[in-house]
């Protein structure tokens, strides 16, 4: 697992974080959907890295076209003022094995 | 995962009659009994299957695009169909938008890696525009099974 923190041209902060997804039948539509609401709530753009693919991180159908099962290494890169707080999140949503245990809001 | 892989082309739906949510995971469930995707027997627990699911959060992915489904011990194999509603459904789905393309999905329990798959291939092949609109202008099953193969042969998707 690496982080990584850098500053692009327009003064926002880059943050990295490469993650493996946990969830035993992989980020499916349930975590999926967990994962692009949580990144719904931070202002920075949020991107998923998988091998040469790189989609949006707030769009489910985006992050479906990963087809990331067990095991897949993925790249989570946020660019603005919550970056850092975003990849943070959002890691430990791919680190999770179960979706229950990311669904215990009524 | 090809459309041809798990779409049962004789259980394709390209006018669907229903306009609420569970009645349309109805109508493409028997559509896929009918076709002898899935015994009749199963028909309840499958639909019953479907709509607990959607109860965790609606398959509704955006774009006017839902994909219900669940895992069920009665299929072997993953088995899915394809509906178009003209006027669109309410499928509770993320973005409130009404859906117009369904996706169903039934996949053997021991299978993740398949439904994944198919998950992968169809949103890949739904972030094209053009696949949507000719899927939305499909006016026959025949038009929407020759849609899906030239998906399968790379035709929209880069």
């Amino acid at each position: 697992m690496t982080t990584g923190t850098a500053v692009d041209t327009d003064n926002h902060p880059k943050a990295t974080k490469s993650v493996e997804v946990k969830n035993p039948q992989g980020l499916h539509l349930r975590p999926g959907e967990v994962f692009t609401r949580t990144a719904g709530e931070f202002k920075s753009t949020i991107e998923v890295i998988s091998g040469d693919r790189r989609v949006d991180g707030k769009s489910l159908l985006d992050i479906a076209t990963l087809g990331a099962s067990q095991g897949t290494q993925l790249e989570i890169e946020a660019q603005g003022p919550d970056a850092e707080a975003a990849v943070e999140a959002l890691a430990k949503i791919l680190e999770t094995s179960s979706v229950d245990d990311l669904t215990k809001e009524p | 995962m090809k459309f041809s892989d798990f779409v049962t082309s004789s259980a394709i739906r390209p006018n669907l009659s229903a306009v609420g949510k569970e009645d349309v995971i109805r109508e493409m469930t028997t559509a896929l009994v009918e076709a002898g995707a899935i015994a009749e027997e199963e028909l309840e627990s499958t639909i019953k299957a479907i709509t607990k699911r959607e109860e965790l959060g609606s398959t509704g992915i955006g774009r006017g695009v839902a994909v219900p489904h669940t895992k069920h011990p009665s299929v072997d194999k993953l088995v899915g169909t394809v509906g178009v509603s003209i006027d669109g459904v309410d499928f509770k789905s993320l973005d409130g938008e009404k859906v117009h393309l369904f996706f169903l999905l039934i996949s053997p329990p021991d299978r993740p890696g398949d439904h994944l798959r198919a998950l992968e291939n169809i949103s890949r092949q739904l972030r094209d525009d053009t696949f949507c609109r000719f899927l939305k202008q499909s006016k026959t099953a025949e038009d929407i099974w020759q849609l899906l193969e030239e998906a399968d042969n790379n035709q929209f998707v880069s």
